[in-house]
């Protein structure tokens, strides 16, 4: 794939190869000039931010390594946020990955119904996370929320239920709309995994006489290897990285129970205007994420390949 | 008859539990979308059915009007300068050899292993710097760096799907680099357009860190800021009802565009899925 092949009844000089090259340079100028401004940058602005005294109003005023990370460390905040953020993967995880894997599961036949029903499951895909959160935040509410009432009616509750007043019913509530949000995104990563799989492999086993358990667990899911490798990279990375719904429809509270670590980030930088301190947590974050990154990489490479 | 009669019968259970699925999964929107016209006391529309809230909406802050403006224009720069720099990278990286490239290549995916927050910090600072703060250009330019990634690959393994004959031969015509990209390569890769384009389109319309981070004049405020700070608006009383109409204004354009481009948004996943 690298160059032209040469010998096909025409040559082209070595002044034509030449100016080749320059042309695919000129066209990756735009993509060079974007990754040098503004990803390799910041990137050096945020480890020497995390070496400096450095706040929102004073701008930088001194290397004072390892100030930022020594506070960081000892902030009452850190580890109930890093707890809470590890639980909310976990919980977040578990749940889209399995509830994924079933829809796709169910969606993986043609057909008109199935058509709609992969097509329902996607909308809340195409709605951007802020949007559902605010959508859940009325859904929730005491004021508006239609859960209350229809059970109400129903006669299955006397007083409306609260969603989002204790840190359990917040966490769950929360990961419910996480879920809702995304489990179509899992089934569609999923799905072209199934898809991939021959046909014949299904058909053969059950000839063999396997039922349908053993089918799944010794075709399906070794064969869904990779895309399930896929969902999972993404679903931890996005889990850990959670911001928005959190900020959205808990705002961290009650208590800062549901405090994540990049609200942790945001709360250094703006609240408390420590941009220091603030960058430190991220350069920390930065390296966890590439460490657990690369295991789950070499977790979840094919054994056979390796 | 007797077989399919037994086969819809034994079919029951998927479609009582897909019904219910589906179910689960429609009725927020709908809910979001009746609530928004529905009566409720302490907000716009407080008898009958109406588009009270909407009107709330609309004269809130700096006014419906102009949060989708910047919208918009968010939106608009996002997906020009996206297809532009990935169009350019992806036929560089597909059709070329230069020094550097797949250094350049790597640097560009790694992007997607960063934590947003983590760029995000020190480009505030840099952007205050150089006198782009408060400005939706400049979360343009950082809401285009993060789909860089996705679009940059995507775009070169379209332009590498393209036979190399097509641009070898026009190039021995006489026509340039330039002139076979436009001409002849750009109408083959039309498909990967489209999903850079979707993809890009709905993350600028609905990105809420870059927008809270780097906008901080009510004025500049892009929708889903100025919705989630509509709530604050008024000590003690929240207007949920013009809330879930601002969500509906949200929603709409990013539901609309799914529906018509689903195959597209479909073919984006296969492409990453597949090479992982």
């Amino acid at each position: 794939m690298s160059s032209i092949t040469p010998g096909r009844g025409f040559s082209l000089g070595a002044g034509w190869r030449r100016r080749h090259q320059l042309w695919g340079l000129i066209c990756a100028i735009p993509t060079l000039a974007f990754v040098a401004v503004f990803f390799l940058t910041p990137l050096g602005l945020v480890a020497r931010m995390s070496l400096s005294s450095w706040t929102l109003l004073t701008g930088y005023r001194a290397l004072n390594f390892p100030k930022n990370f020594v506070s960081v460390w000892n902030s009452p905040l850190l580890w109930p946020a890093v707890v809470f953020t590890i639980e909310y993967t976990v919980l977040a995880t578990v749940l889209l990955i399995a509830l994924g894997l079933g829809m796709a599961l169910l969606a993986q036949e043609t057909g008109r119904w199935v058509g709609a029903l992969r097509t329902i499951f996607l909308l809340p895909v195409a709605l951007g996370l802020a949007s559902a959160s605010l959508l859940f935040w009325g859904f929730y509410s005491p004021s508006i929320g239609p859960i209350s009432p229809m059970l109400e009616a129903a006669g299955v509750i006397h007083q409306p239920i609260s969603f989002l007043e204790t840190p359990t019913k917040a966490l769950l509530s929360t990961t419910f709309l996480v879920v809702w949000k995304f489990a179509g995104l899992y089934m569609l990563i999923l799905l072209v995994g199934l898809q991939s799989i021959p046909h014949d492999l299904y058909e053969a086993s059950a000839l063999d006489g396997a039922s349908r358990g053993q089918i799944f667990r010794h075709i399906t899911l070794p064969l869904l290897r990779p895309s399930l490798a896929l969902a999972l990279i993404l679903c931890v990375t996005g889990s850990l990285l959670a911001f928005d719904q959190f900020y959205i429809l808990t705002k961290g509270g009650p208590d800062n129970a549901t405090v994540t670590v990049v609200q942790l980030i945001y709360r250094e930088a703006f609240q408390r205007q420590n941009l220091g301190a603030s960058a430190a947590i991220s350069v920390v974050v930065l390296f966890a994420l590439l460490a657990l990154n690369a295991l789950q990489f070499r977790l979840l490479r094919d054994p056979e390949r390796s | 008859m007797g077989v399919t009669n037994a086969s819809m019968i034994g079919r029951t259970p998927y479609y009582v539990l897909t019904g219910g699925l589906a179910v689960i999964f429609l009725f927020p929107i709908l809910w979001a979308a009746v609530a928004s016209v529905s009566p409720q006391a302490g907000t716009g529309q407080t008898v009958g059915i109406g588009l009270g809230n909407y009107a709330t909406l609309f004269n809130f802050g700096a006014g419906l009007p102009r949060f989708l403006f910047n919208s918009l224009l968010v939106a608009f720069l996002v997906v020009a300068i996206t297809l532009v720099v990935s169009a350019l990278g992806g036929y560089a990286f597909a059709r070329f050899s230069f020094p550097g490239r797949d250094v350049l290549f790597l640097l560009t995916l790694a992007i997607l292993m960063v934590p947003y927050a983590t760029v995000l910090i020190p480009l505030y600072v840099m952007l205050h710097g150089i006198g782009l703060q408060n400005s939706l250009v400049g979360v343009s330019l950082v809401l285009v760096v993060f789909q860089l990634p996705f679009a940059t690959y995507m775009m070169r393994i379209s332009f590498e799907a393209v036979p190399r004959e097509l641009d070898e031969s026009a190039m021995m015509d006489g026509c340039g680099p330039f002139s076979v990209l436009w001409r002849i390569l750009l109408p083959s890769v039309r498909p990967g357009l489209i999903t850079v384009s979707l993809f890009a389109f709905l993350a600028a319309w609905n990105d809420f860190f870059a927008p809270l981070i780097m906008l901080n004049d009510p004025t500049q405020q892009t929708l889903p800021l100025a919705i989630a700070n509509l709530r604050q608006q008024t000590m003690g009383v929240i207007d949920y009802g013009a809330t879930e109409a601002g969500v509906v204004v949200m929603a709409l354009p990013c539901l609309i565009l799914f529906l018509f481009l689903q195959r597209h948004f479909v073919a984006g996943f296969m492409s990453g899925a597949v090479k992982g």
